[in-house]
């Protein structure tokens, strides 16, 4: 439900936030799809994908995501979450 | 080799630390000194909840079945955490505006504050946690045994030690779960504790690992090696379960209410929840990351036959490590406490708010305002409920005796708890959602999860019989468990999860499309999934009648005196009272509705505040009436509208009126100067001649005649225009006798045409002989004079260089229309509204003796007739049309 408050162009404040918001969302999904990538190497291989190797891979993952969520948590965290529409519509209100 | 006695000392010694870092914190916060307990790493750390005996002990054990899958347990929550800033952002905001204790009081509260849902999602909740519950007290009770090295307690030891397990965990659960029943239902003290067992839990397990990768493996190299030397090295990743369980670990996540309480209910700062994004999930990154490496070594150097879920603990035994074994104990001990006594608090809230207090609030005759101190109801509730779950599992531990089956419980346990999860997201996400759609999708989704799986889970022999499971009830081919409607070849936990969750989706789905939601639904459906928009939300209690004594007797019996009379104060000076009561305004009432959900939980604390203010907060009336008062205020607008337009309008005909009365002002000017000028004229060639006559003694007889000719003339077009004047005058005041005569137009027009005959010599008259015998009952002397000056207005202004006038006769119904038609310039437009007005005349070529009267004259003439006479437009002449009716109308017409 968008509020007839919310302006159509951002300031470069707000719009960076946005596109971090996005990227925030982005990330599980980038997260799925990479968790299901070993599923895919056994159909390749003929043979089970080595326990070994495959735990490398979701460990490696993991990690990256992690790294991943703690940039984004501390940018967000940065630009102040608790008031984000507050925020949003205030640093808005100049034309970008 | 560690004594029995030891040990038990050694958990002692624990509890005791707990106990007294619980006290602590809880001493602090009162204090409130505890602003480091709210750190963002305390959250974290008490999210570990999630991380139980189950996969402290059990992951190895999954490990050396599945190889890798046992990380999707972990893969799951990595997700949701990642994912914060879609669902657990939304959760928590919603958990924090509304006063959220559990995730019964959630559901409910969205759907309409149900009490069934309540009661539905609490009883659920009971059934899917009492075997994990009893799955903590099997770990503790096994990792108490396995230290007793070959000489194993009996079934009756271990029945033993898990029931004083049990004991103690409800003592704990007990003091510190339900010492006071805080305004958000956190505890500080219960969350500290569980802080340091999450690090207690996390150090012994990577201990283990560092000991087992560099003290027994060699390094990491070397561990490598060893991996993809063991029999897990080719362990196929199966696609169906290793989504199924990473999709059934992420929900459970959600919706488990032991993670619910402290994801949720216990969190005390937003922001933390950006810190825990990250940091949970490498928290669950380090406690699965030696899990591999345990189980290959363990696979390795323990004995044959030796339980792969006890590694964890045997292999440092095996090792003489007694001092990692005790860490290790310490540890799975920490993951099963912390677990059994947040599940334990989180199910007790449920079940005091949602079973307890309705039951309590219906055996009240007298309702809430009866004296007695409801704190006292709700903390004994709390804590027999706590009791009675503890019991509960130690029940179900007996009676599946421990066996294997109990592996497979944490699975079951996640499965049963994610049919909440349709309900849940559906009602922050989408406000289409119902209660009726809420209890179809929960009551389907439970019902095939218990057929296909906890059932079967607990005893093919015992409730499900053997034929069943082969061949569906009643030979019900594709109801069999394990294959309904008959697709086989599924894991049993996929196939369970796939048809409970997408049964359970889909009437809840269907169920709220075609169910009505009441108006308090509706309501707390749009606070909900727009909580970010307004966060504060629309206020829901309207005119009450309701005593303020009422409501501070009923607030101090849930908040206690002190913070009852505290919030009651505050909100006085607010409302700029001083010292008195404050007023019951809607404002107040709705916060103190929130503060006591708090406590109570929405649904009940709506009840009791309903019972005091009388009947629901918004009523399908209330509703009516502010839909009823924006029509009315949309009428008005409407009528305004109307009302301006007709103003507008009327503004309008002013403004022609105006400029009309102006032209002839104008015109009434300019035929002042005009009268004077012909009444001068004569009268100056009157008194010139007159005196040629007095003084000229020498004129002879013809001159003589010729002046008094002229003076003659010059007194009869003066008495002429007196006359019209005069005329017009008395037809306008309306005091005008009519001579009514018989007969017929044509004669009329024939009248005229002869007394106009002397001015009408260059005029060529064509007559229409038809209507000529029309009867005619009216003023036929009026009416011939208003012909006559038709007649001569033609020959007089007529321009053309043959003039050429047609009369004809056309019969409109009862109204005869007499037309005059010349052919000369017409009238302009913009005059012809002129030309019936007295004085006006449109050039000043007009013949000596018009004053600009006679169309004026016939206007009114033709109006006591009751007719008219108008400008005919577009003939390519002048023309005027008389209508008049004929016949017996006149009459009465003429008046």
């Amino acid at each position: 439900m968008a509020s007839p408050r919310e302006p159509l162009f951002l300031g470069r404040d707000g719009y960076r936030r946005r596109r971090l918001t996005d990227a925030a969302r982005l990330l599980p999904l980038v997260g799925v799809i990479l968790f299901m990538i070993p599923l895919m190497w056994g159909e390749r291989d003929g043979e089970g994908p080595a326990t070994a190797r495959a735990g490398l891979y979701v460990f490696g993952v993991w990690l990256w995501l992690i790294l991943c969520g703690y940039v984004l948590a501390v940018r967000l965290g940065q630009t102040d979450t608790s008031v984000d529409k507050e925020d949003e519509v205030t640093t808005g209100s100049e034309p970008s | 080799m560690v004594t029995f006695n030891l040990l038990i000392l050694v958990s002692l010694a624990y509890v005791i630390f707990l106990f007294a870092v619980a006290f602590f914190a809880e001493r602090r916060a009162q204090q409130g000194v505890a602003s480091w307990m709210r750190a963002p790493l305390i959250y974290t750390l008490s999210l570990s909840v999630y991380c139980t005996a189950w996969t402290f002990y059990g992951a190895v054990g999954y490990a050396t079945r599945s190889g890798l899958e046992f990380v999707t347990i972990y893969l799951g929550p990595t997700l949701v955490m990642i994912g914060w800033w879609w669902i657990l952002r939304k959760l928590v905001r919603i958990g924090r505006t509304h006063r959220i204790t559990s995730i019964a009081d959630l559901i409910s509260s969205r759907f309409g504050k149900s009490t069934a849902l309540g009661v539905c999602v609490t009883a659920f909740a009971v059934i899917g946690t009492t075997p994990y519950i009893a799955l903590q007290l099997q770990s503790v009770t096994l990792s108490f045994d396995a230290f007793n090295g070959t000489g194993r307690a009996d079934e009756q030891g271990l029945q033993y030690t898990a029931f004083w397990i049990a004991t103690g965990l409800a003592i704990f659960t007990v003091i510190f779960g339900t010492r006071n029943l805080d305004a958000n239902e956190r505890h500080h003290g219960v969350v500290m504790a569980i802080a340091v067992e999450a690090v207690v839990k996390l150090a012994a397990l990577v201990a283990v690992g560092i000991f087992v990768v560099w003290g027994l493996g060699g390094g990491p190299m070397a561990t490598m090696a060893k991996i993809d030397a063991s029999p897990m090295a080719n362990l196929e990743l199966q696609t169906s379960r290793w989504i199924g369980i990473t999709f059934t670990a992420a929900a459970a996540f959600l919706c488990l209410p032991r993670m619910f309480q402290v994801m949720v209910v216990e969190n005390a700062d937003e922001r933390h929840l950006g810190t825990a994004s990250w940091a949970f999930p490498l928290y669950m990154m380090l406690m699965s990351l030696f899990v591999i490496p345990i189980a290959v070594i363990g696979l390795d150097l323990m004995p044959a036959g030796a339980n792969p879920d006890l590694f964890v603990l045997t292999l440092p035994l095996s090792q003489g490590r007694e001092d990692l074994a005790m860490l290790a104990f310490l540890g799975g001990f920490s993951a099963a406490t912390s677990m059994v006594i947040v599940a334990a608090i989180a199910l007790s809230t449920m079940v005091s708010n949602h079973i307890v207090m309705p039951i309590w609030l219906s055996t009240q005759k007298d309702g809430a305002t009866v004296s007695g101190d409801v704190r006292h109801v709700l903390l004994r509730s709390r804590r027999i409920s706590i009791i009675a779950i503890l019991f509960l599992g130690y029940v179900y531990y007996r009676l599946s005796g421990g066996g294997a089956a109990l592996a497979a419980i944490g699975l079951i346990s996640f499965a049963g708890v994610a049919q909440f999860l349709p309900a849940m997201l559906g009602g922050i996400f989408w406000r289409g959602a119902t209660r009726v759609g809420a209890l179809a999708g929960l009551s389907a989704g439970f019902i095939i999860w218990m057929y296909t799986m906890l059932l079967p889970s607990i005893g093919v022999n015992g409730v499900f019989p053997e034929a069943w499971m082969q061949g569906g009830p009643a030979d019900l081919h594709w109801l069999r468990p394990r294959a309904l409607f008959g697709i086989e070849g599924l894991d049993p936990v996929v196939h369970a999860v796939f048809w409970s969750l997408t049964l359970n989706t889909a009437a809840f789905v269907i169920g709220s499309m075609l169910s009505f939601p009441s108006p308090l639904e509706r309501l707390q459906g749009a606070q909900f999934v727009n909580v970010f928009d307004h966060s504060t939300g629309p206020r829901g209690w309207t005119h009450s009648g309701a005593a303020t004594e009422d409501l501070m007797m009923m607030a101090q019996r849930i908040l206690g005196p002190d913070e009852a009379q505290t919030l009651f104060h505050a909100e006085a000076l607010g409302q700029g009272k001083g010292a008195v009561l404050p007023d019951p305004s809607p404002e107040f009432i709705d916060r103190l509705e929130r503060e006591l959900a708090g406590s109570v939980g929405g649904a009940t604390a709506h009840a009791m505040i309903s019972q005091i203010v009388g009947g629901a907060s918004v009523s399908v009336q209330d509703l009516m009436a502010v839909a009823d008062e924006a029509a009315q205020i949309m009428e008005y607008s409407n009528q305004l509208e109307a009302k301006s337009t007709e103003l507008q309008r009327t503004a309008g005909q002013l403004r022609d009126a105006n400029e009309k009365l102006t032209a002839l002002s104008v015109q009434k000017d300019a035929f002042l100067s005009q009268i004077s000028h012909e009444l001068r004229t004569p009268m100056t060639s009157i008194r010139s001649f007159s005196e040629i006559l007095r003084d000229g003694a020498n004129l002879t007889r013809p001159e003589r005649a010729k002046y008094s000719d002229i003076i003659h003339a010059e007194a009869i077009r003066l008495t002429r225009l007196l006359d019209n004047l005069l005329d017009l005058s008395v037809l306008e005041n309306g005091q005008i006798d009519l001579q009514l005569q018989s007969g017929t137009l044509g004669q009329v027009l024939d009248r005229a045409l002869a007394s106009s005959g002397a001015a009408t010599e260059n005029l060529r008259i064509t007559r229409d002989p038809d209507g000529d015998d029309i009867a005619l009952e009216t003023d036929l002397d009026r009416l011939t004079q208003v012909f006559i000056n038709l007649i001569t207005n033609a020959a007089k202004y007529c321009t053309a260089d043959a003039p050429h006038l047609q009369i004809r006769i056309t019969q409109d119904g009862p109204v005869s229309q007499i037309d005059f038609l010349d052919n000369g310039a017409g009238i302009p437009q913009a005059s012809q509204s002129l030309i019936f007005e007295k004085f006006s005349r449109l050039s000043d070529q007009a013949a000596a003796g018009s004053a600009g009267l006679g169309l004026a004259i016939c206007r009114e003439i033709m109006s006591k007739l009751g007719g008219e006479v108008r400008y005919l437009d577009g003939t390519g002449g002048t023309a005027f049309r008389v209508r008049l009716p004929t016949g017996t109308q006149i009459a009465a017409a003429a008046e």
